[in-house]
């Protein structure tokens, strides 16, 4: 186990190591001045000399890495063109924003779809079954930036269920301490606050859900069946256990070890998702910022975006990894 | 030649015994397809995709982003179907039906040359790293890590930074992505295939190790292949979209694309709901038919795998 963690922690290290010269040398490779090319189209003598100096682009291009790499170690991972303000504090800002709505896509598609699938399994070939397996289908093929789109448009605009967009009503004065919305409503006893924030949640994690629900159907269910047909379930019931007691001890604890490592993996479409969907409900989470940031062009913003995804991604399926281990003791063997 | 001959190689595609007898793994391969209801959905959706993009200008019954109609879109309102125009117009004032039938033709350019660009560089990979093994695979593979490590849209995102906006940097953005799926798989398929006796057979008479991958190693990988490019292609149609959505695709915001469609639509879609409507459709049905072909070829090429 701590071997895994070594390993896959000195693959980390690798990775960002790589991605580091990809994003120094992309930067390079921009035509024209680096450095103008860094302030975009803001570029004035003074500030083209400034930054000429701040990042040494009249020095060797590896003392010029080096550099880079010495403030990427110190967490300086630079400034917005845009804004002035550096990447990494505007993500510390934004990030909440992102998680809370990649949990409740995440918490939503679990309590729905593990259910769904299981029961899917056991009435196999039944309504439910073709129900689930065609909507699973549909989850996949229909894109969550149209879905988005769709929800927004029939539950509030036309229907005016919900919010079109942001995180929470301005008008309403609530306190943040964590950043995650709901939570510090919660804790500031701000019921209105937490109820409004949930209000303008739902539509963006259903639409956002839609990815990891459709597989976790689709796993829960294959999983579930295999899991029937073995040898252990047919004892278990030839000995008269309860059906209950099959259903959790022997299929569901099973059949859910599967279904636990796809969550991991799905981290990145997760992620890939919640920029596509912050950008249809205006939700200021790094999702937007990405997207202001391509618009513009903003390469320090992109080049600490993939660094920060990309350590964000692996540390996660690192913990999915050993979590895995945890819960399956075979695999710690193995 | 004949010692060679002798010795066949395991088909890629298992055939059945029963009522398939007498027929080679790619024409029992083809008469399970045909039997697959949803694989015959996903093949005529796919071909009809395939017919409104080589023929959208015949189709078509106007010239695309041309905002010859501009006058006739208020701030308030977009006019809808008319005798003239069968979908109505878009926010640019050009006809909707139109947009749509050059949209198609975008996202399969798109599509079918990433794929390609993705494919055959992530064949070479895999071939590199599963024909030679050894330091070659362990460097290889770790490339196809970092590059796994980067989720697909953002690898697409820098990838189109780097390039600049238009439809070639989204092209190779989009295969970029491709890369290391279709190394992995080429790499597992040849390395699942070394120890087989038919390849310690050829390699006993002596032939050149090139030979044995490229001639005899690669013609079995080649179901998989097909059956991940199909699926692959459905997630390629979905992610053209994106990327135009997340604005990296062709400058001018009136082009012919499904995705910069959608993201215009938004500003109007109070009023005009159907210009989101109609591109989002166009997509889904497409990823679909991709998915339903991609789904039904795997069946048929592997009667193992169950449904």
């Amino acid at each position: 186990m701590l071997t895994l963690i070594v390993r896959r922690l000195g693959l980390l290290v690798l990775v960002l190591f790589g991605l580091s010269l990809l994003l120094f040398a992309w930067v390079r490779a921009l035509p024209g001045d680096p450095a103008r090319a860094l302030l975009g189209e803001k570029a004035t003598p003074a500030g083209i000399a400034e930054i000429t100096a701040r990042y040494g682009f009249d020095r060797p291009v590896w003392q010029q890495y080096l550099t880079y790499l010495g403030r990427l170690l110190r967490g300086d991972f630079g400034a917005s063109i845009n804004t002035g303000e550096p990447v990494l504090s505007t993500f510390a800002q934004r990030f909440p924003a992102t998680i809370e709505l990649a949990v409740a896509a995440l918490l939503l598609a679990v309590v729905v779809g593990v259910p769904l699938g299981y029961l899917a399994a056991r009435r196999r070939g039944g309504l439910l079954d073709n129900l689930a397996v065609g909507g699973s289908l549909l989850g996949v093929v229909v894109p969550v930036f149209f879905l988005a789109v769709l929800l927004k448009y029939v539950l509030s605009i036309w229907l005016g269920w919900f919010p079109t967009s942001g995180r929470q009503d301005a008008r309403i004065d609530a306190t943040h301490i964590t950043g995650f919305y709901v939570l510090d409503g919660l804790l500031t006893r701000e019921w209105d606050a937490s109820w409004d924030a949930l209000k303008h949640l739902v539509l963006p994690a259903l639409a956002l859900g839609s990815i990891p629900l459709a597989i976790i159907v689709r796993i829960t269910r294959a999983s579930v069946l295999e899991v029937l047909s073995e040898d252990h379930v047919r004892t278990a019931r030839a000995k008269g256990l309860a059906r209950g007691v099959i259903s959790r001890r022997h299929i569901l604890r099973n059949a859910l070890l599967p279904v636990s490592t796809t969550l991991g993996l799905q981290a990145g479409a997760l992620l890939s998702g919640a920029v596509l969907t912050e950008t249809v409900f205006s939700i200021n989470g790094i999702g937007s910022y990405l997207f202001d940031a391509v618009n513009q062009l903003d390469y320090p913003v992109l080049q600490g975006f993939i660094l920060f995804i990309a350590l964000v991604y692996a540390l996660v399926n690192l913990v999915v990894d050993v979590s895995y281990g945890v819960i399956d003791p075979r695999v710690r063997v193995s | 030649m004949s010692a060679l001959d002798a010795i066949a190689p395991p088909p890629s595609p298992t055939a059945e015994p029963t009522g398939e007898a007498g027929l080679g793994p790619w024409a029992a391969a083809w008469r399970r397809l045909r039997r697959n209801p949803s694989g015959i959905v996903g093949a005529v959706v796919v071909g009809l995709f395939v017919l409104v993009a080589v023929l959208a200008p015949l189709l078509a019954p106007y010239q695309p982003a041309t905002g010859e109609w501009f006058g006739e879109v208020t701030p308030t309102a977009v006019p809808g179907p008319s005798a003239d125009h069968v979908l109505g117009l878009d926010s640019f004032g050009s006809d909707l039906l139109t947009q749509l039938l050059y949209g198609a033709r975008s996202s399969l350019v798109i599509g079918v040359v990433s794929t390609a660009v993705g494919l055959a560089v992530g064949a070479v990979l895999g071939i590199l790293a599963g024909g030679l093994g050894g330091w070659v695979d362990t460097l290889v593979m770790r490339i196809v890590d970092i590059l796994l490590s980067i989720p697909s849209l953002l690898l697409a995102v820098s990838v189109a930074a780097v390039l600049g906006r238009g439809q070639w940097s989204i092209m190779l953005a989009i295969s970029a992505a491709q890369v290391p799926i279709f190394a992995r798989l080429l790499r597992a398929s040849l390395l699942a295939q070394r120890g087989q006796d038919y390849v310690v057979a050829l390699r006993s008479l002596g032939l050149r190790q090139r030979r044995i991958v490229v001639g005899h190693m690669l013609p079995n990988s080649l179901g998989p292949v097909l059956v991940q490019a199909t699926l692959v292609l459905a997630t390629a149609v979905i992610e053209v979209a994106a990327l135009s959505f997340l604005g990296l695709g062709a400058a001018d915001p009136a082009v012919a694309e499904w995705g910069r469609m959608l993201v215009t639509a938004q500003d109007r879609l109070e009023q005009a709901p159907q210009l989101a409507l109609y591109p989002g459709l166009a997509i889904a049905v497409t990823a679909l038919g991709f998915t339903l072909l991609g789904e039904a070829l795997r069946e048929a090429l592997d009667p193992r795998s169950d449904r």
